[in-house]
């Protein structure tokens, strides 16, 4: 229904950042003074806008608000109407966005106080938040692609933040190309679905996509979920979101835990109309979503870069997310609330690695750190309850989210249903491993630092975010569950929960994940907490740790499968331009040249040489007309 | 002459017109073309389009054979003369054919041209009528008007048009030919020697330039003259050259060898000059 | 004798005159066989009118005298022209248009 009141005014929630990103670029140094408050006070602002459009939301009839802004597109047969649509789903997402987005841009104003191009930085932020805004909030697929491209820009401006840096440029190049590959994907659904349905909003698509042939559906469904699996760092395209940890610590909590990343799971869950028509896409987000779980989990248990670690955590967790969504009616509504209560653990815990940075002269290697419990208390407090809710410790919102997701899979009765399960219970053990491994390494332990190195608390602008977070990671999975049920909230997008018929009885779930956990962080307090940690890494290790560094050879194989053959095709292809094609243009331009040059020396501008040809055109007339009245 | 060809039979008497007047208008086309002296060629023109006028007359058309003699032989061939004598009669062609390969050429395809047309029009005509024109203009003591007056009616009526059409060509042909021979010259554009002198008094500089070279010890223009005080003379540069070092023979540098005419010329071999001969001098100081 | 014959000294004086303007270079000269060339035609005009018993074709040679005139004048005037400023009247020397 049309939006009145408050909603009506939804559009301000995008317009406040992008507002706060235009000053802040076109303002140039004038703003440098002023600009960090600028950009922090329009996301609050839109934080509180949210909140009360929310509310409003929550007292109408069917729960959903479409806002007509203005005709984007209009050409012949394609009629784009720029919209945006409050409903419960968008609703979740933009209460995370604002909210974690308001939480971190506070964080940032201290984490960047000496960082000359602070200025920069949340004109970045705002913009991002505003593409990330308008991405949940769009009513077509349309618009959720421009905010998909908006977000990928930002994220590329901010992972090259330190831009001199070669490290951050290449990753953020790396970023921008992987993505790409996803983006094609989302394009080219979108262009299927004109080209069948005749439109891209919502309310069109999911109104007449059950009309289409099944392979037409299974084939939009697969090209969404490369553009998916392109933003939220999913097998096969989960080797750019480490690398991206080379932008600045806030940028990693925001864009690549928190929301950014998440943008796959949220298109998953807006397309489930579609999903439901075709098992065989679901299938596929399934096997994506327990691969990338593990091999997430696996190269998390074996990086000493604290951020790398937590970067391949998000890659693992999201793929709970995905293993979720990819369930169907059964897991959507626990794939959301783990990912929002992810939002709200993993910011935190980067958040307090940005701390740790802060402490440590900006350094990332676990080995260097050590017995930091004692010297950031407020930063270890708020880091292990973060770490509590990851790995799942009972009654945290780990807990309650993660188990969800594993008896959602279970519940599907069928042999796979055990095999996502248990790759699911596998992965928490991982989880708890290699979280386990990281709070020993650097809150615990001998301190390990070098002489110059003073750790100290971070300043209250800091620490308050980080223990809001904190808070919200230890309650978002109990009030999720139970005092705010997240899939009453969602009913009238998902329809209403069912009551599921469980296989396993959840409290025996429950009890096996804990167990599967406590053995996780035995396994890491033997290996890591007992002995002392060599300050560089062994060299000799085993060929599982070995590849388990390598992040399971991503690279290479992306490389050996991709890249170069790209160059030799490119090659080839410069090769043939150059001999091949311009040759032929070339020939063929010196062939008339030459051609024309020679036939020119007949003009040797001898009017008698003119005139003899006449002459000889003459006789052959003559000669012609002869022969034809003799013949 | 076929039997039951209708109209005029040729008699013996245009026959031998013809053939003592064919061979003659033949020879005057070819020495038009042999002779090298341009006066000649003209001549023999003149002889060629004389027997073409005595031809007309005999086939039936004395007003055409009247214009023939006094419009081309009479006025063209003497406009021609005129231009030869104005262009000047040593202009004669040289018999060297500079075009490789024209003269056996031309005559080639002038040999294949005369033989296919002469050939196909022998073949083609040698059986044509001869109705003759007796019965429009009348022959001598015939029934209707003269040729003058037969040409005069079709003239002035079927051909009106073209007729004046004609007229207008000669006109613009008339003005064209003025148009492109004449010579403009403004009255009073040519600067009298009175004009020119009081210009120059009117500038910095009424005394002539120096010229390149004057008071230098070197032979080369590109060696400026030098003033009283040794100066280079900026207004002696030659045009289009760069002044430079030249090679100048010694300045003299005693009171005896400025008495002597000989010393004062200097040694005769030459060596770089340390005064400034040119704008690169300094370098050798 | 018939009527061929002229045509056929026509033919050959038209050769002639062709052939001179492919030989000679002083530009007079070559005009003077342009002329030679009109001439013949004007024969051929002339003999076929006596043979079809009309005037019409020495209408047609009166005109093509008048144009030759016309052709003449402003030739000769181009000649002189290029005389003037070349100081040649050689067909060859006027070869500038070329490649």
């Amino acid at each position: 229904m049309p939006a009145e009141g408050l909603l009506a005014a939804s559009w301000l929630l995008i317009a406040l950042p992008l507002a706060g990103a235009a000053v802040l670029l076109l303002g140039g140094r004038r703003t440098d003074r002023w600009g960090h408050l600028l950009g922090t006070a329009t996301v609050v602002a839109a934080f509180l806008l949210a909140v009360a459009c929310t509310v409003q939301l929550a007292g109408l009839d069917g729960r959903a608000a479409d806002v007509e802004l203005f005709t984007f597109i209009a050409t012949g047969e394609l009629d784009v109407t720029a919209g945006l649509l409050y409903d419960p789903l968008s609703a979740v997402f933009v209460l995370l966005i604002t909210g974690v987005g308001s939480l971190i841009h506070v964080f940032s104003i201290g984490y960047m106080a000496h960082d000359p191009a602070r200025r920069r930085f949340f004109a970045y932020l705002n913009l991002f938040v505003a593409a990330m805004l308008l991405l949940v909030l769009g009513n077509s697929f349309v618009a959720l692609y421009v905010g998909w491209e908006g977000v990928g820009l930002a994220s590329y401006l901010l992972i090259a933040f330190w831009y001199t840096r070669p490290a951050a440029a290449t990753a953020a190049k790396k970023a921008f190309i992987m993505n790409r590959i996803g983006d094609v994907g989302l394009a080219l659904a979108i262009f299927v679905m004109f080209a069948q349905l005749g439109t891209t909003s919502y309310a069109g698509v999911f109104g007449s996509v059950g009309t289409l042939a099944g392979g037409t559906i299974t084939a939009i469904g697969l090209l969404l979920l490369l553009g998916a699996c392109g933003k939220s760092g999913q097998f096969p395209l989960q080797a750019w979101l480490p690398d991206a940890m080379e932008g600045p610590t806030p940028v990693s909590a925001l864009i690549h835990a928190a929301t950014m990343v998440t943008a796959g799971v949220y298109l998953i869950a807006r397309s489930a109309p579609i999903y439901d028509l075709t098992p065989t896409a679901r299938a596929v987000i399934l096997a994506v979503g327990a691969v990338t779980l593990l091999i997430g989990a696996i190269a998390g248990c074996a990086f000493d870069d604290i951020k790398k670690v937590l970067a391949y955590s998000t890659v693992s967790q999201i793929g709970y997310m995905f293993l979720a969504v990819g369930l169907g009616p059964a897991g959507y509504v626990a794939g959301l609330a783990h990912l929002l209560a992810h939002g709200f653990f993993k910011a935190g815990l980067f958040l307090g690695a940005g701390s740790v940075m802060h402490a440590m002269d900006d350094s990332v290697d676990m080995r260097r750190f050590g017995g930091l419990a004692k010297k950031l208390p407020i930063t270890f407090v708020t880091f292990g309850l973060g770490y509590l809710a990851l790995i799942g410790f009972p009654f945290l919102s780990g807990y309650f989210t993660k188990d969800a997701i594993i008896e959602a899979a279970l519940d599907r009765g069928d042999v796979w249903g055990w095999v996502l399960g248990g790759v699911a219970v596998l992965g928490a053990g991982l989880t708890a491993f290699y979280m386990t491994r990281l709070m020993l390494m650097t809150f615990f332990g001998r301190p390990r630092w070098d002489d110059g190195v003073h750790p100290h608390e971070a300043p209250t602008v800091m620490t308050a975010p980080m223990i809001v977070l904190a808070v919200g990671s230890v309650a978002a999975g109990a009030l999720l569950v139970s005092v705010f049920p997240l899939a009453d909230w969602l009913a009238p997008v998902f329809g209403e929960p069912a009551e599921a018929a469980h296989v396993v009885a959840p409290a025996l779930v429950g009890l096996v994940v804990t167990v599967v956990m406590v053995l996780g962080v035995l396994t890491a307090w033997l290996f890591v907490g007992r002995r002392e940690v060599p300050v560089t890494a062994p060299v000799r290790v085993s060929p599982v740790t070995r590849a388990a560094r390598n992040a399971l050879y991503a690279d290479t194989v992306n490389e050996s499968l991709f890249m170069r053959p790209g160059q030799w095709l490119t090659r080839a292809l410069v090769w043939f331009d150059n001999r091949g094609v311009d040759g032929a243009v070339n020939g063929l331009a010196a062939g008339l040249g030459g051609s024309s040059s020679r036939l020119g020396r007949a003009q040797t501008g001898f009017v008698r040489t003119y005139a003899l040809g006449m002459l000889g055109g003459v006789v052959m007339v003559a000669g012609a007309l002869l022969a034809v009245t003799a013949g | 002459m076929t039997p039951e060809t209708a109209g005029v039979v040729i008699g013996t008497g245009e026959a031998v017109i013809f053939w003592i007047l064919g061979p003659v208008a033949l020879a005057g086309a070819l020495g038009m073309v042999l002779s090298r002296n341009a006066v000649h060629s003209a001549l023999w023109l003149v002889l060629t389009m004389l027997s073409l006028g005595v031809f007309y007359v005999v086939q039936e058309a004395p007003f055409l054979g009247a214009v023939q003699v006094i419009v081309y032989t009479g006025a063209i061939m003497i406009l021609f003369l005129f231009v030869l004598m104005l262009v000047g009669r040593d202009s004669s062609d040289s018999v060297v054919e500079t075009l490789r390969g024209q003269r056996v050429a031309a005559l080639a395809l002038g040999a294949g041209f005369a033989a296919l047309v002469g050939a196909g029009i022998a073949r083609a005509t040698q059986d044509l009528p001869v109705l003759g024109l007796e019965q429009v203009q009348g022959g001598v003591g015939g029934p209707s008007s003269g040729n003058v007056e037969a040409v005069a009616g079709l003239l002035y009526t079927r051909y009106l048009l073209a007729f004046e059409v004609t007229g207008a060509l000669l006109i613009v042909a008339a003005v064209g030919a003025l148009l492109l021979t004449h010579v403009e010259r403004e009255p009073g554009s040519r600067q009298t020697q009175k004009e020119l002198s009081r210009a120059r008094f009117l500038t910095d500089r009424p005394q002539t330039l120096p010229g390149p070279g004057v008071h230098a010890r070197a032979t080369s223009v590109a060696a400026p003259a030098l003033l009283p005080d040794g100066r280079l003379a900026e207004d002696s540069f030659a045009t289009g050259i760069e002044p430079e070092q030249v090679e100048q023979m010694p300045r003299p540098t005693g009171r005896e060898q400025l008495g002597s005419p000989d010393a004062a010329l200097g040694s005769l071999d030459p060596t770089l000059s340390d005064t400034p001969g040119g704008r690169t001098g300094g370098e050798h100081r | 004798m018939n009527l061929s014959y002229y045509l056929v000294l026509a033919a050959i004086l038209f050769t002639i005159g062709a052939v001179g303007v492919l030989v000679r270079r002083n530009a007079i000269v070559v005009f003077m066989c342009i002329e030679l060339m009109l001439n013949a035609v004007n024969l051929t005009l002339i003999t076929f009118a006596r043979s079809t018993g009309t005037v019409d074709g020495q209408i047609i040679a009166l005109f093509v005298m008048v144009v030759a005139a016309a052709e003449v004048v402003v030739g000769l005037a181009i000649i002189m022209s290029i005389y003037r400023t070349r100081r040649s009247a050689s067909v060859d020397d006027a070869n500038l248009l070329k490649y």
